[in-house]
């Protein structure tokens, strides 16, 4: 199954999305680089970056941690910009965040003093949307993901899966072209990261938004994806890119046992052993 | 079937013991209401105890001309209140709350301005590091040069104190927001405008808000204290009158009214921020004493 691994950005006709030509990218990331001052020293987060984001597609980066996934996602979403290299959203560059991308942080990030309901309905109350809908939007995503009687509960009353549940929704709410997650189940435990990987994938095959999902889970990242990017130890830059041969709809309780998933995983994870071993030593060598 | 609430099928659900739970947690509440009263009880006894030695004291081993004592403290409110008490209380509120209405709300307000205009607040850093070092209250007799020893020079007194309680609150709630909540908002669409309102504000209103409560007996402190350099009416200056006479009894009943005073506001105080702030959970946040 290798033969799926490749070590370039190859079109990916394997999957059920449609084959990437450079007109259908979403986002297309030329040569980007990224370094960091702190404390008088700089710091080389990301080293020349090139990668293609198409239309409808969920892709999945894994790669050991600190090797620049989140840098990459915050440059993507325009919270600062590259040190080098140029980002292309629909072909045109952007300054400033871009309003078009939602991301979904690490954090949950919701606002403490909002209650879940009023969280979920911020971003439709900037854009004016009229109370009643904003009411019945928040409403059928809240009860979409199994959260109906909380609405009135604030973040600090709810638990840490449902605080992320909250903030996936919030994204959700509004309806951005793109959504970045950044390792959004990444503080969970095992059985809730289950359960909300099943319904972010049913969310996501009604209207099958392009999402870009970070994790440091290969399992999380092969049983999600269209496409799986591996990314080096730091400096980060993308080592392979493969898709992922399973249909969908996929039943996320029983893939771990299909061989495709298997074979995917396998050939991914002799890529990106060597990465986290590197990562290790360099943070070890750090304390 | 303890448990009142559930039908019968609901019931029948339950899984086995949980009735069991209903009557433990109903057994634990009753513990708690007899802890609490006994607790009620206890602190009865020790202030009748307390008074009791005070008054039964009196003239036996300790002069009434220094301490006074309860039974006459008791008898001074009565003819005090049938005298001109209330007229000096009402001047003496009247000062603190008007001086405490200007001071909040300027104070607030500079914050926020400072807060908004970061080349403004770093270039004033200094500046308002060297005013916070003037212990405020030795201002008093300036202001009394100023604004004459009428009701003005009180009033600034105690608008100055909920001035700059309230204003470093601000600041410093407004500088510490998790930029986190800022980029967040960013990145979902919000404006300067919305950020600042709908963000920044409410994520600093624990600060303005614990400090808006603190600011209440600062204002009182700040009136009293304005009173008692040079007035012609209020609580202070009754206060210092009958300090000046060497009546005790009428300064102790003056301070117990002031008490009284300061308690009312206080428990009304922390009834309206555990509303306003019930978001928050127990215990994070700015307390008083990281304001003052």
């Amino acid at each position: 199954m290798s033969a799926s691994v490749t070590a370039a950005q190859a079109p990916d006709a394997a999957t059920s999305v449609q084959p990437a030509s450079p007109r259908d990218a979403v986002i297309s990331i030329h040569r980007v680089g990224h370094v960091f001052r702190t404390k008088g020293r700089r710091v080389q987060a990301l080293l020349e970056t090139d990668l293609r984001i198409n239309e409808r597609e969920f892709l999945t980066i894994v790669g050991p941690s600190g090797c620049g996934k989140s840098t990459l996602m915050n440059l993507i979403v325009g919270l600062f910009p590259a040190s080098s290299g140029e980002i292309l959203y629909r072909g045109k560059r952007r300054s400033g965040v871009n309003r078009s991308i939602g991301y979904v942080t690490q954090a949950d990030n919701l606002f403490p003093w909002r209650t879940l309901r009023k969280n979920i309905e911020f971003p439709l109350e900037l854009r004016g949307v009229p109370t009643r809908e904003r009411r019945e939007r928040a409403s059928h995503l809240i009860h979409r993901v199994g959260l109906a009687g909380f609405e009135d509960s604030y973040p600090h009353e709810l638990s840490g899966g449902m605080r992320q549940r909250a903030n996936i929704i919030r994204t959700l709410a509004y309806e951005p072209e793109v959504i970045l997650m950044d390792e959004p189940f990444g503080p969970l435990d095992a059985q809730t990261r289950l359960i909300l990987q099943n319904q972010l994938l049913e969310l996501w095959q009604e209207d099958r938004k392009t999402i870009i999902f970070i994790t440091h889970d290969l399992g999380e990242a092969v049983a999600l994806a269209d496409r799986v990017v591996v990314m080096s130890a730091r400096p980060g830059r993308i080592k392979t890119i493969a898709p992922v041969p399973i249909p969908r709809p996929r039943n996320l309780f029983e893939i771990h046992k299909d061989e495709r998933f298997l074979a995917t995983y396998q050939a991914l994870w002799l890529s990106l052993e060597d990465e986290v071993k590197k990562g290790a030593a360099q943070w070890q060598a750090q304390t | 079937m303890a448990s009142t609430d559930l039908n019968a099928a609901e019931a029948a659900a339950l899984p086995p013991g949980a009735a069991n739970v209903e009557d433990d947690i109903r057994a634990w509440e009753t513990q708690e209401r007899r802890e609490k009263w006994r607790l009620m009880f206890v602190r009865i006894i020790l202030a009748m105890v307390l008074l009791s030695i005070w008054e039964y004291g009196t003239d036996r081993w300790f002069d009434a001309l220094w301490f006074s004592s309860p039974l006459r403290v008791l008898r001074h409110l009565w003819t005090w209140m049938q005298d001109d008490l209330l007229k000096h209380l009402v001047i003496t509120l009247r000062e603190t709350f008007i001086g405490y209405g200007c001071g909040t709300l300027l104070g607030i307000a500079t914050g926020v301005l400072l807060a908004r205009f970061a080349f403004l607040g770093k270039v004033l850093d200094p500046f308002i590091l060297a005013l916070n070092g003037i212990p405020r209250i030795a201002l008093a007799p300036l202001f009394i040069i100023w604004f004459g020893i009428g009701e003005p020079s009180k009033i600034v007194l105690a608008g100055m104190l909920s001035f700059f309680l309230c204003f470093y609150a601000t600041l410093s709630g407004l500088r510490s927001v998790d930029p986190a909540y800022i980029s967040i908002a960013r990145v979902m669409g919000a404006t300067e405008r919305q950020t600042f309102f709908k963000v920044v504000l409410p994520a600093a209103s624990p600060w303005i808000i614990t400090a808006m409560k603190v600011s209440v007996p600062f204002a009182l402190v700040g009136a009293i204290v304005g009173e008692f350099m040079a007035a012609t009416a209020g609580l202070g200056f009754k206060i210092q009158l009958y300090t000046a006479q060497f009546d005790t009894t009428g300064a102790v009943t003056g301070v117990l009214v002031l008490m009284v005073v300061v308690i009312m506001f206080n428990t009304a105080l922390n009834r309206l921020e555990s509303h306003v702030l019930r978001w928050r959970p127990e215990s994070s946040g700015p307390t008083g004493s990281d304001i003052q």
